[in-house]
C-alpha cells in the first residue's frame, strides 16, 4: 500500500496547476456507478433523518463476487448508505429513504416486501463485534434455527461447522463450541459474527468498519477472510482505513457530506483520483 | 432563656466568625491586590473560623443538654431530707422525684404537696437556673475561644481549604454512620430479645412445631391459654400469600416491561411508565382495604357460586392484591435490565433476519435474565415483608393449609397482633414477635444479598 500512496503522491505532484483546476469540483458523481453483473442496484437514493438530509441522490451498483469499499470522512453518510441496503435504518425513528434500491431486480423498499427475510439475504457485520451472550455454537446456530434452514441436529451441526470453517475460526474453537462467544478475543469474536452471518447463506454481506476495533494481526486475518469470501458473496465494506480499502476492494466509492463524489476501480481511485475532493481526502489534506 | 435562643446566638457568632476570618485572611495577605499569596480562597478562611466557632460549642451544648438533668437529679437525690424518704421503695422514690420535677416546672402533681417537697422543688428549680446560666456561659466561651484560635491561626500559609474539606468529610462520615449504627442497633436488639425468647421456648419447637397459639396466661388462675409457639403455619401462610402474589406480579410485570421497553412508542411509554409507578405510590393500607372490602367478598361470592367454601378472609384475596402492589417493582426493575442490553445485540439479531419477537425471546430476554431474576428476588423479599395488606385481608387464624381459599396468617400479621394492645414485655408471647422478626429479617436479607449479587454480576458483563 505504501508504494501506492507514494506513486500517487508523485503523480499528483507532477500535475500542472492547469490540470488541477480543470478537474471537476461539482457534487455530481464522477466515474461509472454501474457494473456488468450487478447484484444490488441503487438509484438516486436520498436518506433523511427527520428534516436533515444525510444521503443526497446516491447511485451505485454492487456487482457479483466483488468487494466495494466506501470511504470518506466521518459523518459523510457511508454507514447510513450501507444500512439502507438491508433496511436496518427501519429501526431508527424518523429515518426516511427515497429512491430505488434493488436486489436481483426486486425493489427492497417495495411496500409489499418484508424486511425480515431481506436481512437474511443481505447480511451485516458491525463495527464492534457483537456476539450474543450464548455459546459459540448457539451464536452460529441462531440464524439457521429461526429460519428453519436445517431439518435435524446433524444438519445443523454440519452447517455450524461449515460456517465456522468459512470464517476461518473452526480450528480455533472446535473444542469449545459450548463456551460463551463473548469469551473469545476481539478478532475471534468478529470472525464469529461473520460465521453467524454466513450461516444463513446471504447473497450480499455488508460490513460496517469491521476491523476498527481489532488489532493489526486480527485485522490482517479478517481482511484475508474478506478476500476469500468474495468467491461466493458480494461484499460492501465501509472503512476508515484507506490502506484497508486498497487491500481488500476491487471498487471504491468516495462519499463526502452525503454525496457520492467518485466511484471507480480501487487502483484508479488511489493512483489517479479525478475529483478534487477525492484527491484531498486520499492525500490526507482533510478527514 | 431557652436553649434555642442560644443556638440562634451561636449561628450569629458563626456568621461573624466567617466575616472576620475572611477579612483577616485578606489583610494578612496584604490587601485584596495580593490575594494570590493566600493558600486558599478567602472564603475558606472564613469557613474555617466559622466552623471553629460553631462546632466545639455545639458539641458542648449537645452533651450538656443531654446530661444536665441526670446530674441535677443525682444531686437532688443526695440532698433529699431523710424524712421524705422514710419507708419508700425505689419505685416510690422515683415517683416522688418525678413529682418534684413537675412541681418545679409548674405542672400537675400526682399527690398532695407538703412544705418539705415544696422546698426540695424550689431547690431543684434553683439548680436548674444555675445550670442553664452555666451552660450559656460555657458554650459562648468555647465559641469565642474557637473563634480566637482560628483568628490566631489565620495567615497566608495556612491550608484553610484542606482543613475545611477535612471537617466536612468528618461531618459526612458522622452522619452516614448514624444510619449504619441505627441498623446495627435494630438488628442487635431484635437478636437479644430473640435469644431471651429461645431461652423459654426451644428453637426446635419454634421452627418445626405446627401449632401456633401464642396466648399465655397473665395470671396463674387464667384458663384457655396454652401458649404453643410452632411457627410452621405462619411460614406456610407467608409462603402461600407471597407465591400467589408472585404468580400475579411476575407475568404482568415482565410482559409490561417488555412492551414498554421494546414495543411502546415513545408517547405511550411516557404516559404508561408513570402510571405504573403510581401503583408503587399507593399506600399499602389502601391496598389493604381494597383487598378486604372489594376483592375478598368478590372471591367469596365467585367461589360460593361455583360451590366452593371460601373463607371471608382468604389467602387468595391477600395474594392477588399484594401481587398488584408488586407489579411496578418487577416491571421497572426488568425494564431497566432490558434497556441495559446493548442495542448491538438487537442489531445483530435483526441483521440475521430475526423478527422482533424472535429477537426479544431468543436474545434479549436470555441476556437480561440474570437481572430479571434479581429483580424478582427483590420483589419476593418485598412480598414476604409486606404487612398491611395481609393484616386486613388474610386473617389471623394460624391454619396449616394448602388451600388458597382458606384463611391463613403470616409472620408479619402475627408480629402486629403480638405487639398491639397492652402487653407485658417479658412474656414469651411478646418476645415471640422478636423471634419472628429475626427470622423474617434473615430471610429478606439473604434474598436481597443474592438479588443484588446477581444484578451486579450481570451489569459487569456489559460494562
Amino acid at each position: 500500500m505504501s508504494t501506492t500512496v507514494e506513486a500517487m503522491g508523485q503523480r499528483v505532484g507532477a500535475m500542472s496547476a492547469a490540470e488541477l483546476s480543470s478537474r471537476p469540483d461539482s457534487r455530481a458523481t464522477v466515474g461509472d456507478v454501474t457494473v456488468a453483473n450487478p447484484r444490488m442496484v441503487c438509484r438516486e437514493v436520498d436518506v433523511w433523518y427527520g428534516s436533515k438530509q444525510a444521503i443526497k441522490g446516491v447511485s451505485l451498483d454492487i456487482g457479483k463476487n466483488e468487494v466495494v469499499s466506501m470511504i470518506g470522512p466521518s459523518g459523510c453518510g457511508k454507514s447510513t448508505f450501507l444500512r439502507c441496503l438491508n433496511r436496518m435504518n427501519d429501526t431508527i425513528d424518523g429515518c426516511r429513504v427515497e429512491g430505488s434500491i434493488q436486489l436481483d431486480g426486486q425493489d427492497i423498499y417495495d411496500k409489499g416486501l418484508d424486511p425480515v427475510p431481506l436481512r437474511a439475504q443481505v447480511g451485516m457485520v458491525f463495527q464492534k463485534p457483537n456476539p450474543f451472550p450464548k455459546s459459540i455454537y448457539e451464536n452460529v446456530a441462531y440464524g439457521p434455527r429461526i429460519h428453519g434452514l436445517t431439518n435435524n441436529k446433524a444438519e445443523l451441526d454440519a452447517l455450524v461447522e461449515a460456517s465456522l470453517r468459512k470464517a476461518g475460526l473452526w480450528n480455533e474453537v472446535k473444542d469449545r463450541l459450548d463456551q460463551p462467544g463473548t469469551g473469545l478475543s476481539g478478532g475471534q469474536q468478529q470472525r464469529l459474527c461473520i460465521a453467524r452471518t454466513i450461516a444463513v447463506s446471504p447473497e450480499v454481506i455488508l460490513m460496517d468498519e469491521p476491523c476498527s476495533a481489532l488489532d493489526p494481526i486480527a485485522t490482517a486475518i479478517v481482511e484475508e477472510l474478506i478476500d476469500e469470501l468474495r468467491a461466493n458473496y458480494s461484499i460492501a465494506i465501509v472503512t476508515h482505513s484507506m490502506q484497508q480499502a486498497a487491500r481488500v476492494s476491487q471498487r471504491t466509492a468516495y462519499f463526502h457530506m452525503g454525496d457520492l463524489i467518485e466511484v471507480g476501480e480501487t487502483n484508479e481511485i488511489f493512483t489517479n483520483p479525478r475529483h478534487k475532493l477525492t484527491e484531498d481526502y486520499i492525500t490526507g489534506r482533510f478527514g | 432563656m431557652h436553649s434555642s435562643t442560644l443556638l440562634i446566638l451561636l449561628l450569629g457568632l458563626m456568621a461573624l466568625a466567617y466575616h472576620f476570618g475572611r477579612k483577616r485572611a485578606i489583610s494578612s495577605a496584604g490587601g485584596i491586590a495580593r490575594i494570590n499569596t493566600l493558600h486558599s480562597l478567602p472564603a475558606y478562611y472564613g469557613l474555617y473560623a466559622a466552623l471553629w466557632a460553631g462546632i466545639p460549642a455545639m458539641l458542648l451544648m449537645a452533651l450538656w443538654s443531654g446530661f444536665q438533668n441526670e446530674i441535677l437529679i443525682a444531686i437532688l437525690k443526695s440532698e433529699l431530707p431523710p424524712s421524705l424518704m422514710d419507708g419508700l421503695s425505689t419505685g416510690q422514690v422515683g415517683l416522688m422525684v418525678n413529682d418534684i420535677e413537675n412541681l418545679a416546672s409548674g405542672a400537675i402533681v400526682s399527690g398532695s404537696v407538703t412544705p418539705e417537697m415544696q422546698a426540695v422543688a424550689d431547690r431543684y428549680a434553683q439548680l436548674q437556673r444555675f445550670a442553664d446560666w452555666a451552660m450559656w456561659l460555657a458554650v459562648l466561651a468555647i465559641a469565642v475561644g474557637g473563634m480566637g484560635y482560628a483568628w490566631s491561626r489565620t495567615q497566608p500559609r495556612m491550608r484553610a481549604r484542606n482543613r475545611v474539606e477535612n471537617i466536612f468529610m468528618v461531618i459526612l462520615v458522622v452522619f452516614s454512620s448514624i444510619a449504619i449504627l441505627t441498623t446495627l442497633g435494630i438488628v442487635l436488639s431484635v437478636l437479644f430479645e430473640s435469644l431471651r425468647f429461645f431461652q423459654s421456648i426451644s428453637p426446635l419447637e419454634f421452627f418445626f412445631g405446627t401449632l401456633w397459639s401464642p396466648q399465655t396466661a397473665l395470671r396463674a388462675d387464667q384458663v384457655g391459654a396454652s401458649g404453643a409457639f410452632g411457627a410452621v403455619p405462619l411460614f406456610t401462610g407467608t409462603l402461600m400469600v407471597s407465591a400467589i402474589a408472585m404468580l400475579v406480579a411476575v407475568p404482568i410485570g415482565l410482559m409490561s416491561a417488555i412492551y414498554l421497553s421494546e414495543y411502546a412508542p415513545r408517547r405511550v411509554r411516557s404516559l404508561a411508565k408513570p402510571t405504573l409507578e403510581i401503583l408503587a405510590g399507593v399506600p399499602t393500607v389502601v391496598y389493604g382495604f381494597f383487598a378486604a372490602l372489594s376483592v375478598a367478598p368478590l372471591i367469596r361470592e365467585l367461589g360460593m357460586s361455583m360451590g366452593f367454601s371460601v373463607a371471608s378472609e382468604s389467602a387468595l384475596a391477600a395474594g392477588l392484591v399484594m401481587g398488584i402492589m408488586i407489579i411496578p417493582f418487577v416491571s421497572s426493575l426488568s425494564e431497566d435490565v432490558i434497556n441495559a442490553v446493548p442495542q448491538a445485540m438487537r442489531d445483530g439479531s435483526y441483521a440475521l433476519g430475526a423478527t422482533q419477537s424472535e429477537t426479544i425471546w431468543r436474545v434479549i430476554i436470555p441476556a437480561a435474565l440474570p437481572g430479571i431474576v434479581g429483580g424478582i428476588l427483590l420483589a419476593v423479599s418485598r412480598a414476604i415483608g409486606e404487612t398491611m395488606i395481609v393484616v386486613m385481608a388474610a386473617g389471623l387464624a394460624a391454619n396449616l393449609t394448602a388451600n388458597p381459599l382458606d384463611s391463613v396468617t403470616t409472620v408479619t400479621v402475627q408480629i402486629v397482633t403480638l405487639l398491639t394492645g397492652d402487653q407485658e414485655f417479658d412474656s414469651p408471647k411478646t418476645m415471640a414477635a422478636f423471634a419472628l422478626g429475626l427470622t423474617l429479617f434473615a430471610v429478606t436479607l439473604t434474598l436481597n444479598v443474592i438479588a443484588l449479587h446477581i444484578v451486579r454480576k450481570y451489569r459487569e458483563q456489559y460494562e
